[in-house]
């Protein structure tokens, strides 16, 4: 535990075998090169955390707990950006706290190489509650990857995490969560996001192994002017996978923009609900929602639920949805070409989780691409 | 020398629709031949079926390409035999990019590098801008049909079928299109079956022979440019009856 008798843990390469690997795949780089910052929680505590050289004085990194204590302002923004009373879940999670990570980007710092997290259960039907703050402070740029994860064989583990963003006047934040799950796992994030003037944030969402239950349905309110919200979902479910996952973007500054997209495949007896919620208050306003399914199995499903609330002369809102089974006439295009009609359905499947849609830098560009490849091989 | 391409008394059935008769072609290495006829009267069809495409079910008759029967062949297998087929209206995939399609026709790994002439054909098609786009999405015509041409040259085919090349191209893509592939053709002794209305790519294709796909059969051989003449003087109906009258007699 940070400050107590783990202390000695000086480098992630100290954590069990078993973790620092199934981490890995959820984009933790164990020998923290390229990251500027590490966090990592394991089970019920908080076991590492460390800035590396060069980015002390752009970054901050604690543990939630000692983040609170040392900082008497961050209860301005505890439980600001998601409601405390939503559900159980929120409800829990107040009150049975474990840790989490406070990240801070500092005003006017770019910070280009990205500073990690990860969330992780290794103990055999762990309920993990945890919380986490990322302020991304005035003219600040930053990109953050999340992993969550458990070891194999954790059984019926439970994971509730709660993380609130605060993307200050004209900063950038680019968060990218990863999922690596145990087929057993219940899961419920909660996130909310607080986005001002000329600010943006872009949300990336990967999950490409089974879990039992996943519900959620970020939120996040576009409050400045000409503020950014852009939510991308790379979602591929196999196995009796049960998936409800959702992004809703509140445009209420002027000439605020959000983009919702999301692509879902849907293996075996998986089922993907796939929801996207536009609303605005302000009537200058710009949002998107696409949201394609691809359906692989006999009894898999997915309910694709795209919502629009327009109100007022000037908005401009339009969502676009497609769900089906891989088209004939592609696999017989690129056969044409020359591949077998296996390598050409790995193929559109490997360009259905097409990366690119994320924006993301090019060393997590490749991280992820190599998961999806992953995926389609393996189909 | 075997001929490149033979279709022998093809009869074909789309949904149970009769949509070719009879149908026989030869073709010889190295010629190109020329497919002309109104729309809808099986040309497209005829193309889909050489190349093995589900959907048109052979009823009577067989194709042999160099010889050898393929009509049993899957669309894969035909293509790796040397058969290539530009659509006329190709396909988009989404996530699917350029680059990675040209890299599967030149028959390389997804992480190999393009060679120099590879990538001089590709900036000679003016396609390096698109080759992170996904294939054939939201691209012009002109776009379309260069990307379709320069996978084709990439695969490097014995045959070449081409449906309809010179349609919704501007002039310059046009110019480039048909030296490029009579270029190709020429330095390989390739040959290709072409699907054109206008004929406009005939002023760049060294064309042998042709001939005129009606009521789904085949009328009139003759050379490219008496028939094209023929046909817009009098119509392929009329063009047809006179053929048939002059070998009657």
């Amino acid at each position: 535990m940070l400050g107590g008798k783990d202390e000695k843990m000086k480098k992630l390469g100290d954590l069990p075998g078993d973790v620092i690997k199934t981490a890995a795949k959820v984009g933790m780089e164990e020998t923290e090169k390229e990251r500027s910052a590490s966090f990592f929680h394991l089970d019920e505590a908080g076991v590492f955390s460390k800035v590396m050289e060069g980015y002390k004085d752009k970054v901050e990194l604690l543990d939630i707990r000692e983040a609170l204590k040392k900082h008497a302002w961050l209860k301005d923004y505890y439980w600001k950006a998601v409601d405390k009373n939503k559900d159980e879940y929120t409800k829990n999670t107040d009150e049975l706290v474990m840790g989490g990570y406070y990240m801070r980007i500092l005003p006017g710092q770019k910070v280009e190489v990205p500073l990690q997290s990860c969330m992780f259960i290794s103990k055999l039907r762990f309920k993990q509650y945890v919380h986490n703050i990322i302020i991304a402070e005035e003219g600040s740029e930053a990109q953050i990857i999340s992993g969550c994860a458990t070891t194999e064989g954790t059984g019926s583990a439970e994971h509730v995490g709660v993380s609130e963003f605060f993307v200050k006047k004209d900063a950038r934040l680019t968060f990218t969560m990863i999922h690596n799950w145990s087929p057993e796992t219940l899961v419920r994030p909660r996130s909310g996001a607080v986005i001002e003037d000329n600010a943006s944030f872009i949300s990336n969402y990967v999950i490409l192994k089974p879990v039992k239950d996943l519900q959620m349905y970020p939120t996040a309110y576009c409050k400045g002017k000409n503020s950014v919200a852009r939510f991308s979902n790379l979602m591929y479910a196999e196995g009796r996978s049960y998936i409800d996952a959702g992004s809703r973007v509140i445009l209420e500054g002027e000439n605020s923009r959000a983009e919702i997209i999301s692509r879902a495949i849907a293996k075996d007896a998986a089922t993907i609900i796939s929801r996207g919620d536009l609303r605005n208050t302000n009537s200058k306003v710009k949002g998107h929602l696409e949201c394609r399914g691809l359906l692989l199995g006999k009894e898999s499903v997915i309910h694709a639920i795209p919502e629009l609330l327009a109100k007022g002369e000037g908005s401009d809102m339009s969502h676009e949805a497609a769900v089906g089974k891989i088209a004939e006439k592609e696999i017989f295009y690129l056969m044409s070409r020359g591949l077998t009609k296996d390598e050409a359905t790995a193929l559109i499947i490997r360009g259905f989780l097409d990366t690119s849609i994320l924006n993301l830098p090019a060393e997590l560009d490749r991280t992820i691409r190599n998961m999806t490849e992953k995926v389609s091989e393996g189909l | 020398m075997p001929d490149i391409l033979e279709v022998k008394n093809l009869s074909v059935e789309i949904n149970k629709k009769k949509t070719l008769k009879g149908i026989n072609i030869k073709i010889e290495t190295g010629q190109i031949y020329v497919l002309f006829g109104p729309n809808g009267s099986g040309k497209t069809s005829l193309l889909m079926t050489i190349m093995g495409f589900p959907g048109y079910k052979i009823k009577e008759g067989g194709i042999f390409f160099e010889g050898r029967e393929i009509t049993k062949k899957t669309v894969d297998e035909r293509a790796r035999l040397g058969i290539g087929m530009g659509f006329q209206l190709p396909q988009d995939i989404r996530g699917v990019k350029l680059i990675d399609i040209l890299k599967i026709c030149a028959g390389k790994k997804p992480t190999a590098e393009l060679s120099p002439g590879e990538k001089a054909l590709i900036d000679r098609f003016n396609l390096t801008d698109l080759l992170e786009r996904d294939v054939n999405l939201d691209y012009s015509g002109g776009e379309k049909k260069r990307a379709e041409m320069l996978q084709l040259l990439l695969m490097k085919p014995k045959l070449l079928l081409l449906d309809e090349p010179d349609s919704g191209v501007d002039l310059e893509s046009l110019k480039l299109i048909g030296e490029e592939i009579q270029e190709y053709v020429r330095k390989n002794n390739a040959s290709a079956l072409l699907i054109t209305h206008q004929g406009y790519i005939l002023e760049y294709l060294k064309a042998q022979r042709a001939c005129v796909l009606l009521d789904s059969t085949i009328h009139c051989h003759n050379k490219p440019q008496v028939i094209l003449n023929d046909i817009r003087k009098k119509g392929y109906r009329k063009c047809v009856k006179c053929w048939e009258g002059k070998t009657k007699k």
